[in-house]
């Protein structure tokens, strides 16, 4: 409740209880906010809380919509529900319509997010490991050209890296997905300098001097040092990968092979198609069901993503 | 044959043109081989010497119909396999095609291309002309408006046509009835239904138009506007002419007075506004009743056809909107049997199935039949709408042309002449702007233009 105008005065005005002026009137109102009791400020909760209806509203609309059925859609109001309840039957229709390819295209993305997003947090862990703890010349034309590429947005890059994997008669394969996914310039510098921060020098040090090779020290000493940053990296890519629309659109044709993204898309597509069949009701419960896998990824690894961001922060 | 007209997010939209742009570039600055072997006739005998010996094709399309008849056609002629791949809706599609192309690399055999789109591609001799099939000997099968389009503004015959869009006006007549107002037979009697329509419920708009590059350009056919004029690479683009004012006057006077919905066209909010009579007309394709009876299913039954309302009393003018053709890309393989898969779906066996299925025909014989002019639609309440549709086909002038880039210049429709929708400028004023953005976007691309 009490607003920071209102702390400045009280420290300066005198204390209403303040028999003893002495010694505590400067400690009183600091240690009220201590990290444990923050001081609240009406205009920040107020403002956090607008930033939170607004990033939850879309949700709550898209559980709510999901629970309609294509008529119902239209006839309802967005944040409230129709009359009937047709949740069941939009997540069989989901999964069964033109076939099941629905299943198709969220083994098609877990694919790509296992490969892609695993095989890119692995050599980020590798490369940002060996850049942080070898000297060997060359080390910042490394930093150069990874910040270099932290700058270019993928999107520059779909054209010409489709061109390329067309030479390589690659395009309209899921290696065509999963190889551009590999590479995260952005992963490789938050564990380049989680690496640098997480790993003491004299603990690989010591580990040497016990006779472990590199590898074993990579593995058994810094591994599970860097497992903060490990998580944060693969969640970044994770999400990366999961969302990616525009690389797929440009390399893929085959629906076979299209990740939620780009079928959920399709779906949406036919509505503005002559003769096409509208399906808003599937494709919002389509896409409810794509989002909960990223959700769950988030609870589950958000403990080890906190304590990542936090770590070199503070001098030990 | 759908939509030009689909609204993908903007930032979506302009990713897309990018790569259209960048697409055209590199293919604009890498073709060195397109030496122009297409002039060999290719005989009925070679076509089925081809269909004997089987092989695959593959087919990029969209068209819901299609995928009967490519069962059909591989039932017919065991040996050959369609590989019917839905490579994305008209702009995703052309950017797909336009890639592989430039790669040269995984061009289909068959596409699916719109008639606004055609001219890209046959100018640029990116289409096999089939008249050495002998195409040019069914024009007398299909109408007018989409046997222009497929010519493309020149004598060769790129594609066959699919589907046609001659128009007409879907409105609802629930909603006239409640508010007692006449259906619309020009242009200024569409000017004061819209009025009171708004007028006896603010809710409700005659129309949703937030800027519909498809939309413009129909309208401007049907107005008599001419342009586009397209010679070889010499391009003319004017909307200075009498048409291009006879539309811009009376639509001004709509956006004017706030009539229009301003609702994206093919969103959900828009078949929501079809279902609850808030949007009250559609004037568009006559692809549209299988869309309305699956997107607005809660109206079934209030809808009814009319003929297009004329700009002159007493007219009979018409015009195209959307409509598809299936094209054989020069790069692809296998022409022979290809051709021999547009043949079938566009003007044999495949059009009853498509037109079973709810597809609309572009063969004159099909539009003319009685079995198709009596079916009855009973989400028009029963309503002989064809007959309508029918009549508007042999109403569309056939001198209408796009320009050879008219995929760019539609997606720059909304940064030009939709500013009218949303701000000060006219609609005149955005079409000006929208001429030079197309006149410099031409010149870079190579053509001589001339406003």
């Amino acid at each position: 409740m009490t607003s920071p105008v209102a702390t400045a005065s009280d420290r300066s005005a005198p204390t209403p209880s303040g028999t003893s002026r002495s010694a505590p009137r400067l400690r009183t109102p600091r240690r009220r906010h201590s990290a444990d009791q923050p001081r609240r400020s009406v205009l920040l909760t107020v403002l956090t809380s607008l930033v939170l209806l607004y990033s939850l509203v879309p949700l709550v609309w898209l559980a709510i919509s999901a629970t309609k059925t294509q008529e119902g859609l239209s006839r309802s109001a967005g944040l409230w529900f129709d009359g009937d309840f047709a949740l069941w039957d939009n997540i069989t229709e989901t999964f069964t319509y033109h076939d099941g390819v629905f299943t198709r295209w969220l083994l098609n993305t877990l694919l790509y997010v296992g490969l892609g997003a695993g095989g890119a947090t692995f050599l980020a862990v590798l490369g940002g490991y060996a850049l942080a703890k070898f000297d060997f010349p060359g080390r910042r034309a490394v930093f150069a050209v990874v910040i270099g590429a932290v700058a270019v947005p993928g999107t520059a890059l779909a054209v010409p890296t489709f061109l390329m994997f067309s030479k390589m008669g690659l395009t309209n394969t899921p290696w065509a997905v999963i190889i551009p996914s590999l590479i995260s310039p952005f992963g490789l510098y938050l564990m380049w300098v989680f690496a640098t921060e997480a790993i003491p020098t004299e603990l690989m040090e010591a580990a040497r001097i016990d006779g472990a090779g590199e590898v074993r020290t990579f593995f058994r000493v810094a591994l599970p040092l860097l497992a903060p940053g490990i998580v944060t990296v693969l969640l970044f890519t994770m999400v990366a990968t999961w969302n990616n629309y525009f690389l797929p659109l440009v390399m893929l044709k085959d629906p076979d092979w299209y990740p939620l993204t780009l079928g959920l898309n399709s779906w949406n597509q036919q509505a503005a198609t002559a003769g096409g069949e509208a399906v808003f009701n599937l494709v919002v419960t389509g896409s409810l069901i794509t989002i909960l896998p990223l959700i769950a990824a988030f609870l589950l690894l958000q403990k080890y993503w906190q304590s990542g961001l936090a770590a070199g922060s503070v001098k030990e | 044959m759908p939509t030009h007209l689909t609204k993908h997010s903007r930032r979506l939209l302009r990713g897309t043109v990018l790569v259209c742009a960048l697409a055209l570039g590199a293919s604009a600055c890498g073709d060195s081989d397109d030496g122009g072997s297409s002039q060999k006739a290719v005989s009925e005998a070679d076509i089925q010497a081809a269909l004997k010996e089987g092989g695959t094709i593959t087919v990029w399309a969209w068209e819901p119909t299609l995928k009967q008849v490519a069962t059909d056609f591989e039932k017919k002629h065991p040996g050959v396999k369609v590989d019917l791949v839905n490579a994305g809706t008209n702009k995703d599609q052309y950017t797909a095609l336009q890639n592989a192309i430039s790669a040269k690399k995984g061009v289909p055999d068959v596409a699916q291309i719109e008639y606004y789109a055609m001219g890209q591609y046959a100018l640029t001799k990116q289409l096999t002309d089939l008249k050495s099939f002998g195409a040019d000997k069914l024009s007398a099968q299909f109408s007018p408006g989409p046997w222009n389009g497929v010519k493309a503004g020149s004598d060769g015959v790129y594609a066959l046509p699919m589907d046609s869009g001659p128009m007409a006006l879907f409105y609802n007549k629930k909603v006239f009835d409640k508010y007692d107002i006449k259906v619309p037979t020009t242009w200024a009697e569409y000017l004061d239904a819209a009025r009171d329509l708004h007028k006896a419920d603010p809710k409700a708009y005659i129309t949703a138009d937030n800027g519909d590059a498809g939309f413009a350009t129909s309208m401007l056919w049907q107005a008599g506007s001419r342009p586009y004029t397209v010679d070889g690479t010499k391009v003319k683009i004017d909307f200075s002419d009498q048409g291009a004012k006879t539309f811009t006057g009376t639509w001004q006077q709509l956006i004017d007075e706030k009539l229009l919905a301003s609702v994206p066209a093919w969103t959900d909010e828009w078949y929501k506004g079809l279902g609850d009579g808030s949007i009250a007309t559609l004037a568009t394709g006559a692809w549209m009743p299988a869309n309305l009876e699956s997107g607005a299913k809660a109206a079934s039954g209030d809808w009814r056809v009319a003929p297009m309302p004329q700009w002159k009393a007493g007219d009979k003018v018409s015009a195209e909107n959307g409509g598809s053709a299936l094209a054989l890309p020069e790069l692809g393989k296998n022409e022979a049997l290809a051709y021999a898969f547009v043949e079938y779906a566009n003007a044999g066996d495949g059009v009853q199935t498509r037109l079973k299925n709810g597809a609309f025909p572009a063969t004159t014989a099909d539009l003319q039949s009685t079995k198709f002019q009596d079916t009855a639609f009973p989400y028009f309440g029963g309503q002989k709408a064809n007959k309508i549709f029918a009549e508007s086909a042999a109403e569309v002038p056939d001198d209408w042309s796009y320009l050879p880039y008219q995929v760019y210049a539609n997606s720059v429709f909304n940064d030009t002449v939709g500013k009218a929708y949303v701000s000060g400028t006219t609609l005149a004023e955005g079409l000006e702007s929208w001429q030079e953005a197309s006149v410099k976007y031409g010149e870079e691309q190579g053509f001589t233009v001339e406003k």
